[in-house]
């Protein structure tokens, strides 16, 4: 009897109860500021650079900035035409996509149609090792090893040096491959396995499932895939920093060294920067530059996802 | 009737498996030059190091002096930087993660601008995080300097995305029947996440902040503009310290002039790697041990 005259007492809302409510709405209250520090950080991203690069315009005409082909920002006296950067982040990243994309899709059809069991759990392991590898130790064996035994010996224009285009692109081709694959086995994998089953029996074979059934239905992961890979390639600073050389050439011989955006920026850093001085806003100027080609590409590979997901079922 | 038998001996020509031979020639080519480059860059870095490879390494401090360069304060740099990155983007993230999937609707219009706004954060070039981390921590407002603190705030910002990524994930595989369990037994909504839903998802969580450490680890880009880039003589002592990291330091010793440099870096790359691997296997193990099945 006493037990459950105590039950019913306790459904009215107690002391205990009050603090209770208190404390979880407390909770809500601050897992809500955790979740907005995000969106604080991309604040912080655009405020950081939006300044500086202002005070850059004021110092250095935007047809400067966009109509030289000369890039000397931290010389006497300096000069800033942007596109040897541009052209050089171009090359870099054209040569590592030309590596990345299509070696990624063949990794990702043989792991999809032809490997056994077995060599899948041997292969996916080794895969994501690659894929863990430090970018300064691509960096060192882009330098050591690319650089003298692979960019020297296949290029055919001209002598490559120990700095090269070439061998940065060449190196960051091979970090982007696993991840490449990794992108287009998902995307093959939303493939209906029906469709494949169905090529199979019409009498396709492996090839023809592989570049008649499951390339097409994948097409559109695929190509955001190979926009992420893009957008990384484009962004990668300590391979080409290390591999390409600090030198800005307005060349198109990858066979030069070369600065993209992204090496520039680390080459920058490299030497202190007076905080009040045209060469640190100089920093800030490219690094805008180099976060809205990139934010746009992501926008790009979301959209292609988005609009074309889910047309089986 | 004729024809269609002819039409069907030309579908298995000897043209169309001359081009699925080649096909599948170009598939195995494409793997073998992926596994050739792990092969080569590990194979290549390790007879690189000539003998550096030793205790020496991790008791000599960094110098650019070759015969006695070795890696101690990077060491002791690269522990400060990622336990404390680690700590706090893990706090943040679970935090983060448990808003998003506990506490909103996927309609709200704040679930979509932070979703959002993570998947943009994924995608920025880690170079630009320096940049950040150069006008807002090291100069600007806050000030710290080329400090371990500011290389941890710039590296905690860094992997802040993939572990909330990893975090919602884990999350999202606790089964909603433990949720609703636990409502009808009387517990509120935050014993509920507190006592069930978390404690259920420690083990994705964990796994997917150790790959989010592990990017910390092996991260150079945006530390090239906080100054690790120098020689620094003693280890931390506290977040006002210089510091530099195993990358960086690796970084400079692979531009050294001086040929013996080389080695040095090669050995400090295995270093590096041999602590990736110990971080991965640790994520294997608890993805392994705490492996259910709802």
């Amino acid at each position: 009897m006493n037990s459950s005259i105590n039950s019913i007492a306790s459904l009215k809302p107690s002391g205990r109860k009050l603090r209770q409510q208190r404390f979880e709405r407390f909770v809500l209250v601050i897992l809500a500021v955790i979740a907005a520090s995000g969106v604080l950080i991309t604040t912080g991203v655009v405020v950081a650079l939006v300044g500086p690069t202002v005070d850059f315009f004021r110092e250095v005409r935007i047809g400067e900035f966009l109509g030289s082909t000369r890039w000397y920002p931290l010389y006497e006296p300096p000069e800033f035409g942007v596109w040897p950067l541009v052209l050089g982040t171009f090359f870099i990243m054209l040569i590592a996509v030309i590596i990345a994309v299509p070696g990624g899709l063949a990794i990702a059809f043989f792991l999809a149609e032809y490997a056994s069991p077995r060599t899948r759990r041997v292969l996916k392991p080794l895969l994501e090792i690659l894929a863990g590898i430090p970018t300064v130790v691509f960096g060192f064996f882009a330098l050591y090893f690319v650089s003298p035994n692979i960019a020297a010996k296949v290029w055919p224009i001209g002598e490559v040096g120990f700095y090269s285009g070439l061998a940065a692109g060449i190196t960051v081709g091979l970090m982007i491959l696993p991840m490449m694959t990794t992108l287009a086995e998902d995307a093959m994998s939303a493939v209906p396995r029906a469709l494949v089953e169905g090529a199979y029996a019409l009498g396709a074979t492996k090839r023809e499932v592989c570049t008649g059934a499951i390339f097409p239905a994948a097409l559109s992961g695929i190509i955001a895939a190979a926009v992420i890979a893009m957008s990384r390639a484009i962004g990668e600073t300590t391979i080409v920093l290390l591999a390409a050389g600090s030198d800005a050439v307005f060349s198109f011989n990858p066979g030069n060294p070369m600065q993209t955006m992204a090496s520039f920026i680390g080459f920058a850093g490299l030497g202190d920067q007076p905080t009040d001085s045209t060469g640190y806003r100089t920093i800030f100027a490219v690094g805008s530059l180099l976060f809205v080609i990139t934010f746009i590409l992501n926008v790009i590979s979301r959209r292609i996802v988005n609009r074309f997901r889910e047309v089986y079922e | 009737m004729n024809t269609t038998v002819i039409d069907l001996r030309d579908t298995t020509s000897i043209r169309r498996r001359v081009k699925d031979s080649v096909f599948f020639g170009l598939l195995w080519l494409a793997t073998l030059v992926a596994m050739l480059t792990l092969f080569v860059l590990i194979t290549t870095t390790l007879v690189d190091t000539q003998g550096r490879l030793n205790f020496d390494l991790i008791r000599n401090f960094p110098s650019p002096f070759p015969q006695d360069a070795g890696i101690q304060s990077a060491l002791f740099g690269s522990l400060w930087v990622v336990v404390t990155s680690g700590v706090v983007s893990l706090v943040l993230a679970i935090g983060s993660a448990i808003f998003l999937e506990e506490f909103s609707r996927s309609e709200s219009w704040i679930y979509r601008l932070i979703t959002v706004n993570i998947q943009t954060l994924a995608g920025v070039p880690s170079i630009v995080y320096g940049i950040l981390g150069l006008a807002f921590v090291a100069r600007g407002p806050l000030g710290w300097g080329f400090t371990v603190g500011t290389a941890s705030a710039v590296l905690t910002m860094m992997v802040l995305p993939v572990m909330i990524v990893a975090a919602r994930e884990a999350l999202k595989a606790v089964p909603s029947s433990l949720r609703e369990g636990s409502f009808a037994l009387g517990a509120t909504k935050w014993q509920t996440i507190s006592k069930q839903v978390l404690p259920a998802a420690t083990g994705g969580i964990a796994t997917g902040s150790i790959l989010g450490v592990s990017r910390a680890l092996g991260e150079s880009a945006p530390l090239i503009l906080l100054g690790a880039l120098a020689y620094v003589s003693s280890n931390p002592t506290g977040y006002a310290s210089d510091y530099t990291v195993l990358p960086l330091l690796i970084f400079k010793y692979a531009t050294e002039a001086q040929e013996e440099f080389q080695a040095v870096g090669a050995s400090a790359i295995i270093v590096l790697l041999l602590l990736l691997v110990a971080l991965n296997m640790l994520a294997i193990v608890i993805r392994d041990k705490t492996r259910k099945s709802w």
